[in-house]
């Protein structure tokens, strides 16, 4: 089968399966964190999140209802036609081969066709653009056609009980994150989330790949970064240093929370990440470059 | 044989009954402290499981009343009461308990509810019937088995009141109690009493699991070989290798915390070379063979049953028998799926993806078997069978988000959100639990003599059913939206599955008061049960007994022609 083929496969498999809307959607402008009585995945802003909606909204929710909704039939056929009163004398089978067969095969299809999908989606996340390597985006019945550039930032996370370290590596520059108590968030960022919103986001620009390193102090606990709308979950282990990126389109405020257990306040170290434009970028990170934080988020748009 | 039964039921209130005829038999409560009988240790094991059961379910209680609104609401005042701390003190000593009350209410749930449950309670009183056995192979490991129990519970109990993080009591790590959380973030003595409760706990699952291994496959009655082996006997057999072969792998991780937390040794602390990680490869190869450790022992109870309803003999025995085998089998070669972000390599990634998925084709086969045993069948829906069905579909349920969460990609999204808490209690708490319930009704007649009203049963059936997936289902809805497990506050965007969540929680408590009251009326009632309630559809050798079966059994051996499963 040649790559355009695949790809083409891979479109009308998405088409089948009523991805376009989910696709559209993911176009639009995601609000970075989760809204009132949502029952699905956060909309996404990179290519990472775009393959893990498509590969769970689009593959493994369909065959996962399609499998419960199977057994729950049968189990209706039999209550209905094998009770007691509608089968009085108990049929005394107790092989036959070829519905074995079946039902031992057929399963193993379908996980080798959940399986390709998973492993593109897996490796795409697993590993950091060299500016080649194409990724899968939301086709990922694809070889992959999302041309991502190699990292032009690098930032490195560190956990602590409880808040957040960044460092721009290559700045040497460096800042902590703490959650905002409420008091504080209803005079300085009362548009702000409960929980999510911190006094001092990372910054980073709009349509460039970010390095991520993501360890913990060497003397505390381990805690795990995770980003829901772009798709990033990585622990966060003393004496390790863990990588992954990401690559946001959209500009805006995007929120996560620590993801490993750290003690009493596990559920107040969140993680707030603000995408800008280049230019805005550029003019904080001169602002910054004398160490003043507080001036440098000065240069930034207010936050409503 | 009424009047021997009526004989039986008086002796059984005063203490004297049919063992009163062999003079070397202890009687008070010197026939259950030093008991060397499997069904009396069996029943021991029910008792304390249910016991423990209904501590962690008071536990999960507090939870979720804590998370039914956002903000922190009663935990800070129950840390208040038990501290005598105020204002920001109490707040965050309220903010830890939270976390002492998740990990209680797991180690609890796992160690002195399913286990004891399932393989303890069940497995004692029924394995040695089933394969026409007098008795266990080595009553008294037997007995020290048991007893080891209650002191481990103790300790688990007797962590929450010690300090734990300087300044605050009890053990906030989680069950799966990773390092450095749990050695230097949690220097107080509460941490090793949880490790020592694990050892001794431990210790009882291996003793136990050599006594079964052992009757099994030494004292089957004759004629009975492997492949005529009733499947729950199988269940038992396969769970009790995974306890011996698991087991230590954890006893020996936790030793290695116990020394790095007291002895100065580093095996888990980058600072002297060690590796956090390290401990999750243990942890878990213990911890994923767990999952299975609870959950067999009910795929037999559920073959029994829906083969005595159906009146119909089990589909495909040898595929029930070996897809047993394999899940035992492929159980240990998947631990690391529960550590795709600690930083694992792509290639280690792809390898547990690709043997995790292999497990659902032979459980697949086996929600497939039950399905077609029923089929032609003709079918009763006595109180066994509707737990049995429901779980059969609550099980598939929590099954097929396994198999979302085996894929590493999709699980970057999923790890450590509450969609992982909705599976794993969906195949624990709707799987395992529903299969306790079952085995409790199907056998309660044999164990006791006595008949249960079975439309009160079914009523807590349905009420139960209703609850817990009240409690699960919105759960999954949290996790895909993002929220983390393990947290006692959370956006406010959480709160309407959440509060859904806790109504679930309600209900499910007023299903298990509905379970005590089938339990009080039974006894009060004193309906006599025969050999076989169940007719021609129950054809194990347990039904050839009396309800309930004499003190010693099978003195002369049955010899087994025919296919007995």
């Amino acid at each position: 089968m040649t790559a355009s083929n695949f790809r083409r496969m891979g479109a009308f498999l998405a088409a089948a399966v009523g991805l376009a809307p989910t696709m559209a959607a993911a176009q639009q402008s995601a609000p970075g964190h989760p809204q009132y009585g949502q029952i699905g995945l956060q909309p996404s802003v990179t290519p990472i999140m775009d393959s893990i909606t498509v590969f769970h909204d689009g593959v493994l929710m369909w065959t996962i209802s399609a499998i419960v909704l199977l057994v729950l039939a049968l189990l209706v056929v039999v209550i209905v036609r094998f009770n007691a009163r509608a089968n009085p004398v108990p049929a005394r089978f107790t092989h036959n081969t070829l519905i074995e067969v079946i039902w031992t095969v057929v399963p193993i299809v379908i996980l080798v066709i959940i399986a390709i999908p998973s492993f593109g989606v897996l490796a795409d996340q697993m590993t950091t653009p060299d500016g080649e390597r194409r990724y899968l985006g939301a086709n990922i019945f694809s070889f992959g056609d999302v041309e991502v550039p190699a990292p032009a930032l690098t930032v490195k996370a560190t956990g602590e009980q409880w808040f957040w370290n960044y460092e721009y590596v290559d700045q040497g520059l460096r800042f902590d994150q703490y959650i905002l108590s409420d008091e504080d968030r209803q005079t300085q960022k009362p548009g702000q989330p409960r929980l999510l919103a911190v006094d001092n986001e990372l910054v980073v620009p709009v349509n460039t790949t970010v390095r991520l390193l993501v360890t913990a102090a060497p003397t505390g606990v381990i805690h795990a970064f995770a980003l829901p709308s772009f798709g990033i979950k990585v622990d966060a282990v003393p004496g390790r240093l863990n990588e992954t990126w990401f690559n946001a389109r959209e500009t805006g405020i995007y929120y996560g929370q620590c993801s490993e257990l750290c003690g009493k306040d596990h559920a107040f170290m969140p993680i707030a990440v603000r995408v800008v434009e280049q230019e805005e970028f550029d003019a904080w990170l001169t602002a910054f470059e004398g160490g003043d934080y507080t001036a440098a988020n000065a240069t930034l748009a207010a936050v409503e | 044989m009424a009047n021997a039964e009526a004989a039986h039921l008086e002796a059984e209130a005063t203490g004297h009954d049919y063992i009163a005829h062999d003079p070397d038999t202890p009687r008070g409560w010197r026939r259950w402290v030093y008991s060397t009988n499997h069904k009396d240790i069996g029943i021991m094991y029910l008792v304390f499981s249910i016991f423990a059961g209904v501590i962690g379910a008071i536990l999960s209680g507090f939870m979720r009343m804590e998370l039914q609104e956002p903000g922190i609401q009663i935990f800070h005042g129950l840390a208040a009461m038990a501290y005598g701390l105020d204002g920001d003190s109490a707040v965050d000593a309220g903010k830890h308990m939270f976390n002492v009350f998740t990990t209680a209410h797991a180690l609890i749930m796992v160690f002195f509810a399913v286990m004891p449950a399932t393989f303890g309670g069940f497995g004692n009183y029924f394995a040695p019937l089933q394969i026409g056995a007098p008795d266990t192979a080595f009553p008294r490991i037997n007995n020290i088995a048991f007893w080891l129990l209650p002191p481990a519970f103790l300790l688990a109990l007797m962590s929450m009141f010690f300090e734990g993080p300087a300044g605050m009591y009890g053990s906030g790590g989680g069950w799966t109690i990773y390092p450095p959380f749990n050695t230097s973030g949690q220097p107080g003595p509460a941490m090793d009493f949880v490790i020592l409760s694990l050892h001794i706990a431990g210790a009882s699952s291996i003793l136990g699991a050599i006594n079964l291994i052992t009757t099994i496959l030494n004292m089957r009655a004759p004629g009975m070989t492997l492949h005529k082996m009733p499947l729950f006997v199988w269940s038992v057999l396969v769970t009790a290798f995974l306890l011996l072969l698991a087991l230590p792998v954890l006893a020996g991780g936790i030793t290695m915390l116990l020394t790095d937390r007291n002895f100065g040794t580093t095996f888990f602390n980058p600072q002297g070379g060690g590796d956090p990680v390290l401990f999750q490869h243990l942890f878990w190869f213990f911890g994923h063979p767990e999952v299975y450790i609870m959950i067999l022992p009910g795929f037999g109870i559920v073959s029994h049953i829906v083969s005595t309803f159906s009146r119909k003999p089990i589909f495909g025995y040898l595929a029930m028998v070996y897809a047993m085998v394999a899940i035992g089998f492929i159980g240990f070669v998947v631990w690391a799926h529960h550590m795709y972000t600690t930083g694992l390599s792509l290639d280690v990634q792809r390898y547990f993806v690709a043997a995790t998925m292999v497990i659902a084709v032979p459980t697949g086969v086996k929600i497939f078997s039950w399905i077609a045993t029923m089929w032609g069948g003709s079918i009763t829906f006595r109180t066994p069978m509707l737990w049995a069905i429901g779980f059969i579909f609550l099980f598939t349920v929590g099954g097929v988000t396994g198999v979302v969460l085996a894929n590493a990609g999709a699980d970057r999204a999923l790890h450590d959100t509450y969609y992982v808490v909705a599976h794993f209690h969906y195949v624990l708490s709707l799987g395992a639990v529903f299969t306790m319930f079952a085995g409790w009704y199907y056998w309660y007649p044999k164990m006791f003599g006595l008949l249960y009203n079975e439309t009160l049963a079914n009523v807590h059936f349905w009420v139960m059913f209703i609850g817990v997936n009240l409690i699960f289902f919105p759960q999954h809805f949290l996790g895909l939206a993002g929220m983390p497990r393990r947290y006692v506050d959370y956006p406010d965007a959480f709160s309407l599955w959440n509060r859904v969540s806790s109504i679930g929680y309600y209900v499910t408590f007023v299903s298990l008061l509905i379970f005590a009251w089938v339990m009080i009326e039974a006894v009060l009632k004193k309906r006599r049960a025969g050999d076989n309630p169940w007719g021609d559809g129950a054809t194990t050798l347990e039904w050839t007994l009396s309800s309930p079966p004499p003190f010693h059994q099978f003195s002369t051996l049955p010899r087994i022609t025919t296919d007995a499963h």
